[in-house]
């Protein structure tokens, strides 16, 4: 396989350039998606039958969730990426998702809660499934604070590298929580192998959304490391050169 | 792949093993404290230990709620199919509890197959429906896991 394109892409500068082009695309399907799915989800999805509108806040629930796992492979496959390959622009990108990934597990456990309050009758119970979700969320909080005490990036990134793809251990247990063990958690609604437990009317807004979190994730994951290449390479010419375009422009 | 990559490359597959497999023996070491709850038949094979706060869950029995017309005292049977356990609860009911749900309740063991319970929490399957659908069910006959009564579109 040739894997030229990668080494080619994997430059800070040509990266920059790449991204830019990409950005006002997904941005529009992104906004597509997510006004789609939104409208179609909370208008005109049906109500459940036991547990009426409550049940919308899967629409956010789910994808938040799924979000937050697949953000977490990613961070574990950038580290690998920067720690074997020693490419820059992985650790880049291994800092820039963290954040973004954190505050998609943090969504995805505040909806949960408020859901299992009307629905459980508890905001919380220490089930498998909601302590490994917890525990995602410490991962995270550990990169960033990983990633920000130690001041040498280097070091920082070997650092924060190791500790994304340890953490990986904890994907499949996140993930078959609900078959392994008792829990009270459900098992999966929304499966990307067998048929939905979900009549289409329900899960089709499910999938829009679901797909368009993760555009909103890759554009939002663009913008932060498109700035963050601008800080960390601002002595090159070519930075130089762009920000001057820029300033140019909105002058 | 040049040799340094392909050594690093190694070492991070061994820590991944090596991490995995700890938590994997730690995992199956404390299966029996990372489930929830106890289900009836472990309850009545004196899996579940006595004089101790447990969490027991099934579905509600059909036809095995009584509720008390003086208080909100309720008491019913939890069943999996092999064994069941009556339950003894004062207080507010969730409000997907019905009859053929599955739930779970928080409480200790009195006699054999009775336990009192100080929280009741109702277990959602994974099944959403809107509520036409269920009607539909409802008069072919084909829904059997949920409870007809008490059902509110």
């Amino acid at each position: 396989m040739n894997w030229t394109w990668f080494h080619r892409l994997s430059a800070p500068k040509s990266f920059y350039e790449v991204s830019g082009r990409w950005l006002p695309w997904l941005t529009g399907l992104m906004l597509v998606l997510m006004l789609t799915g939104l409208l179609w989800a909370l208008v005109f999805a049906p109500a459940d039958y036991q547990q009426g509108n409550s049940f919308r806040i899967i629409y956010i629930h789910v994808p938040a969730a799924f979000l937050a796992q697949s953000v977490y492979l990613m961070l574990a496959v950038a580290g690998l990426v920067g720690v074997v390959w020693k490419i820059k622009l992985a650790d880049v990108a291994l800092q820039q998702a963290a954040p973004i990934g954190a505050w998609m597990c943090a969504l995805a456990l505040i909806t949960g809660a408020i859901w299992g309050k009307p629905t459980w009758g508890t905001w919380w119970v220490w089930d498998a499934r909601l302590t490994s979700m917890l525990i995602l969320l410490f991962l995270y909080i550990g990169i960033i604070a990983l990633g920000q005490a130690i001041s040498n990036r280097e070091s920082a990134a070997r650092a924060c590298a190791v500790l994304a793809i340890v953490g990986v251990v904890n994907l499949p247990i996140i993930k078959y929580s609900v078959e392994w063990w008792n829990t009270l958690h459900q098992p999966a609604t929304f499966k990307l192998t067998e048929k939905p437990s979900m009549p289409a009317e329900m899960w089709w807004p499910l999938l829009i959304l679901v797909l368009a979190f993760y555009c909103f994730f890759a554009v939002v994951l663009l913008m932060r490391m498109r700035l963050e290449i601008l800080k960390r390479e601002a002595r090159t010419s070519w930075v130089q050169a762009a920000l001057k375009t820029l300033v140019g422009n909105n002058a | 792949m040049n040799p340094a990559r392909k050594k690093r490359l190694l070492i991070i597959l061994l820590i991944v093993l090596g991490v995995g497999a700890a938590v994997g023996l730690a995992l199956l070491a404390l299966q029996q404290n990372i489930n929830l709850f106890y289900t009836p038949t472990q309850i009545a094979t004196g899996e579940a230990p006595k004089d101790t706060r447990i969490r027991a869950g099934g579905l509600v029995e059909k036809g095995s709620l009584v509720r008390d017309a003086q208080s909100l005292a309720v008491s019913f049977r939890v069943t999996d199919g092999l064994h069941s356990i009556n339950i003894q609860y004062q207080g507010i009911l969730p409000d997907l509890f019905r009859e053929g749900q599955g739930i779970v309740a928080l409480g200790r063991l009195r006699a054999p197959g009775l336990l009192i319970a100080d929280e009741v929490l109702a277990k959602h399957d994974e099944q959403y429906m809107p509520p036409e659908v269920t009607k539909a069910l409802e008069e072919t006959g084909m829904l059997k896991h949920y409870e007809k009564k008490g059902a509110t579109p």
